[in-house]
C-alpha cells in the first residue's frame, strides 16, 4: 500500500431529479472502510448528501507512472466532491500523463469543462515527484501546472495541495483541502485532542487526558492550539505548541478559565474568567498570560468571545437580556450591541473570514441547530436540521462549516456548505467527536 | 425552616434538628438516607456519617440558578459549619445537564455555584474559604439522557478541601 491509510473509492453516486438548470445533483457518496492505523483503530465513514446550486463539471484522470497515481486522483476527486461545487466526469478508458496532448473537444463532448491529469515519479531516494496539469476544455488550453514532491507519508497532503490548486483555478476561491482540523475524541473515560486533515484522515493525538478537554482554538498561524483542560480538577486555559508539544497554562485564576479565542495577529487571547464572580470576558497575552484586562462588565454571563476579522471588536454570548444571545463589543469597553434576535437561545458565535456572516447555535423547537446570520441584512438561515448540532466553525475560505452533530445517539463530525446546500458526515465509529474547529490556511 | 435556622445558630449543637431538617430535604433518591440516629449530627465533612459528607448536593430546576426553598436548610447547615471552622476551605462545583453548548453550560454551572456561594456569604462565611468552579456538562454524574438523568446533573456540590 502506497499510503499509510488504506483507502477505497466512493461506492455509489446517485443522480436524481432534473432541475431546469441541469446542474442540480443529489449525490450520496459513501466511502467505507477507511481504517485508521493508529492506536484508536477507529473507522471513518464519509457521507455526502445535498445539492449544490452550481457545479463545475471536471474530469480527474488517474495520474500515471506509479501505483500511487490512481490514489492521488481519488483523493483529489473526493476533495472536490465534498465541497459540493464540482461534478465529476468519468475518465474511463483514458490514459494520460503529464505530457499527453489533450483532446479538448473530446473531453468537452464528455461533459467536462476542465480536465486534470499528471504523472508520478518515484525518485532514487524513495521520494515521490508529482506533476499535475489542469486544462480548460472550453478555451482549449492549459490552465495550471504544478510540481510537488515529498515522501510516502506526504502523498495525501500533496494530493490535497493539488486539489486546492484545481479548486482555486476554477472557482477563484482559495482551497481548504490541505488545511487541518482539531477536535476532541472521547473514548470511554479518555479524552484525546486530535489534529486531522480537513477530510478527517491522518489523525494525530496532540494530548491525551483522563479529564475533559473543551474549546480548542487555532492560533492564526496554525502553530499553536489554545484549549481548556480539566486535568487539575477545574477548567484552565492552556496554549500548546504543536511542533514541540510544549504546553503551559496561560489563564489559571481562581474559579473557571475557559473559552479562549485568538486575536487575528496571534498576540492576544480573549478568555472567560470567573475570578470576579460570574463568567466575564478578559484579554491577556497569548505567550505568557500577561497584561490581563477585563473587557465586559455585566452582572450576568458573558462568554464565548471571538474576535472580528479586523481584531477591533469581539462577538460573544450573554444572557443579559434574560436569554442567551449574541452581542458585539469594542475591546475598549462601551455598551455592547445585540446581534441575534431570533429565538430564545443563540450561543457559540463564529464570524466568517470576510466578517459578513455570523454562525450561531440556536435552539428551535427543542433542537439545537446551526444558524447563519447575514450581519448586513439580519437575514437568518438554518444550515442544519439535526437534534443537537454544536460547535460550528468556518473553513478559512468561508465556504464550509464544520460542526458536531448527534447521529444515531452519538456525537459525530459533520460539515455543511455555507449556503446550507451540501452536508457531509465524518464519523469516527469508536468514539464521540466533540468541539471540532477548523484550522487556518497552511502557511 | 426558620425554626431550624434559629436552632442552628451555634454550630456545635443541633444534632436532632439537623436530622429533622434533612428529612424534609431528602426527596432525592440516594441523597444519603438523610439523618438517622447514627452520627449524622456530627458536623465533620470528612466523617462519612456526617450530614456534611452525606448531603453535599444542591439540586436546581430546569433553567434555574437560584437555591430553592427546599435546599436552603442544607446550605445553612454547611454555612454554619464553615463559620465555625474558618480554616476550612470548600469548592462549590456547579454542574448542568447535557443540553446546549459546552461553554455556555460552563457559565450556567458557575451561576449555580455562585448562587450557593452568595448564600454562604450572607450566612457569614468568609470569601477566602469558598472557591466556586463549574464543571458545566463535562462531568455528568448520571450518564443517560432521561429527564431524571438531567435532573440529577443540574446540581452544585460542596467539595471540602483537606
Amino acid at each position: 500500500m502506497m499510503f499509510n491509510r488504506p483507502y477505497s473509492a466512493p461506492t455509489a453516486c446517485k443522480t436524481s431529479g432534473t432541475d431546469l438548470s441541469g446542474w442540480l445533483l443529489a449525490c450520496i457518496i459513501t466511502t467505507l472502510a477507511l481504517f485508521f492505523a493508529g492506536d484508536a483503530q477507529a473507522q471513518l465513514r464519509v457521507d455526502i448528501s445535498g445539492a449544490g446550486a452550481q457545479q463545475y463539471p471536471v474530469a480527474i484522470a488517474d495520474f500515471s507512472g506509479d501505483a500511487a497515481g490512481s490514489q492521488i486522483a481519488e483523493i483529489i476527486r473526493n476533495d472536490l466532491t465534498r465541497s459540493g461545487q464540482f461534478r465529476l466526469i468519468a475518465t474511463t478508458g483514458s490514459t494520460l500523463n503529464v505530457d499527453s496532448p489533450i483532446a479538448f473537444d473530446e473531453w468537452r463532448t464528455r461533459g467536462a469543462d476542465f480536465i486534470a491529469y499528471g504523472s508520478v515519479i518515484r525518485l532514487p531516494d524513495g521520494r515521490f515527484e508529482v506533476k499535475y496539469r489542469l486544462g480548460d476544455t472550453v478555451k482549449r488550453g492549459p490552465l495550471d501546472g504544478f510540481t510537488v514532491s515529498g515522501n510516502e507519508k506526504e502523498l495525501r497532503r500533496m494530493s490535497h495541495q493539488i486539489a486546492d490548486r484545481i479548486y482555486e483555478k476554477i472557482t477563484g476561491i482559495k482551497g481548504v483541502f490541505a488545511t487541518r482540523i482539531a477536535y476532541v475524541l472521547k473514548q470511554g473515560k479518555t479524552y484525546e485532542l486530535q489534529i486531522a486533515d480537513a477530510d478527517g484522515q491522518n489523525p494525530q493525538v496532540a494530548l491525551r487526558s483522563r479529564e475533559p478537554i473543551i474549546s480548542p482554538a487555532w492560533s492564526p498561524d496554525g502553530a499553536r492550539l489554545a484549549y481548556v483542560s480539566f486535568e487539575s480538577g477545574k477548567p484552565v486555559v492552556y496554549v500548546h505548541h504543536l511542533t514541540t508539544s510544549k504546553r503551559a497554562p496561560v489563564a489559571n485564576y481562581k474559579g473557571n478559565n475557559s473559552a479562549p479565542a485568538w486575536s487575528p495577529d496571534g498576540n492576544t487571547l480573549a478568555v472567560v474568567l470567573t475570578r470576579d464572580g460570574l463568567s466575564q470576558i478578559y484579554t491577556l497575552g497569548a505567550n505568557d498570560g500577561s497584561n490581563l484586562r477585563r473587557v465586559t462588565r455585566s452582572p450576568l454571563i458573558d462568554t464565548e468571545p471571538v474576535f472580528a476579522p479586523d481584531g477591533r471588536s469581539l462577538f460573544f454570548t450573554s444572557d443579559r437580556s434574560g436569554s442567551p444571545q449574541i452581542y458585539q463589543t469594542g475591546l475598549e469597553g462601551g455598551e455592547p450591541r445585540r446581534i441575534s434576535f431570533n429565538g430564545g437561545y443563540n450561543i457559540s458565535p463564529r464570524i466568517s473570514p470576510d466578517g459578513k456572516t455570523l454562525l450561531t447555535v440556536t435552539r428551535r423547537d427543542g433542537t439545537y441547530r446551526i444558524a447563519s446570520l447575514n450581519l448586513a441584512t439580519g437575514a437568518e438561515s438554518l444550515l442544519t436540521d439535526g437534534r443537537d448540532d454544536q460547535s460550528p466553525s468556518f473553513a478559512p475560505n468561508g465556504m464550509q462549516v464544520l460542526y458536531a452533530a448527534i447521529q444515531g445517539g452519538r456525537s459525530v463530525l459533520a460539515g455543511v456548505s455555507s449556503d446550507g446546500r451540501v452536508r457531509q458526515t465524518l464519523s469516527v465509529l469508536n468514539g464521540e467527536i466533540r468541539e471540532p474547529t477548523w484550522g487556518p490556511f497552511s502557511q | 425552616m426558620s425554626r431550624i435556622a434559629k436552632a442552628l445558630t451555634t454550630a456545635a449543637l443541633a444534632v436532632s434538628l439537623v436530622a429533622c431538617s434533612s428529612v424534609s430535604l431528602d426527596d432525592k433518591a440516594g441523597a444519603g438516607g438523610a439523618g438517622g440516629a447514627d452520627g449524622s449530627g456530627i458536623l465533620d465533612p470528612f466523617n462519612s456519617q456526617s450530614i456534611l459528607a452525606k448531603q453535599r448536593s444542591i439540586y436546581f430546576d430546569f433553567n434555574s440558578y437560584s437555591v430553592s426553598e427546599q435546599y436552603r436548610g442544607l446550605v445553612e447547615t454547611h454555612g454554619k459549619y464553615l463559620v465555625s471552622a474558618p480554616q476550612q476551605r470548600v469548592v462549590i462545583e456547579g454542574n448542568t445537564d447535557a443540553r446546549g453548548g459546552s461553554e455556555y453550560n460552563l457559565a450556567l454551572g458557575q451561576r449555580r455555584a455562585e448562587a450557593v456561594r452568595r448564600m454562604l456569604t450572607l450566612l457569614g462565611v468568609s470569601d477566602t474559604q469558598v472557591e466556586t468552579i463549574s464543571l458545566g456538562k463535562e462531568k455528568p454524574k448520571a450518564l443517560g439522557n432521561t429527564d431524571a438523568d438531567y435532573a440529577e446533573n443540574r446540581r452544585a456540590d460542596f467539595n471540602y478541601k483537606r
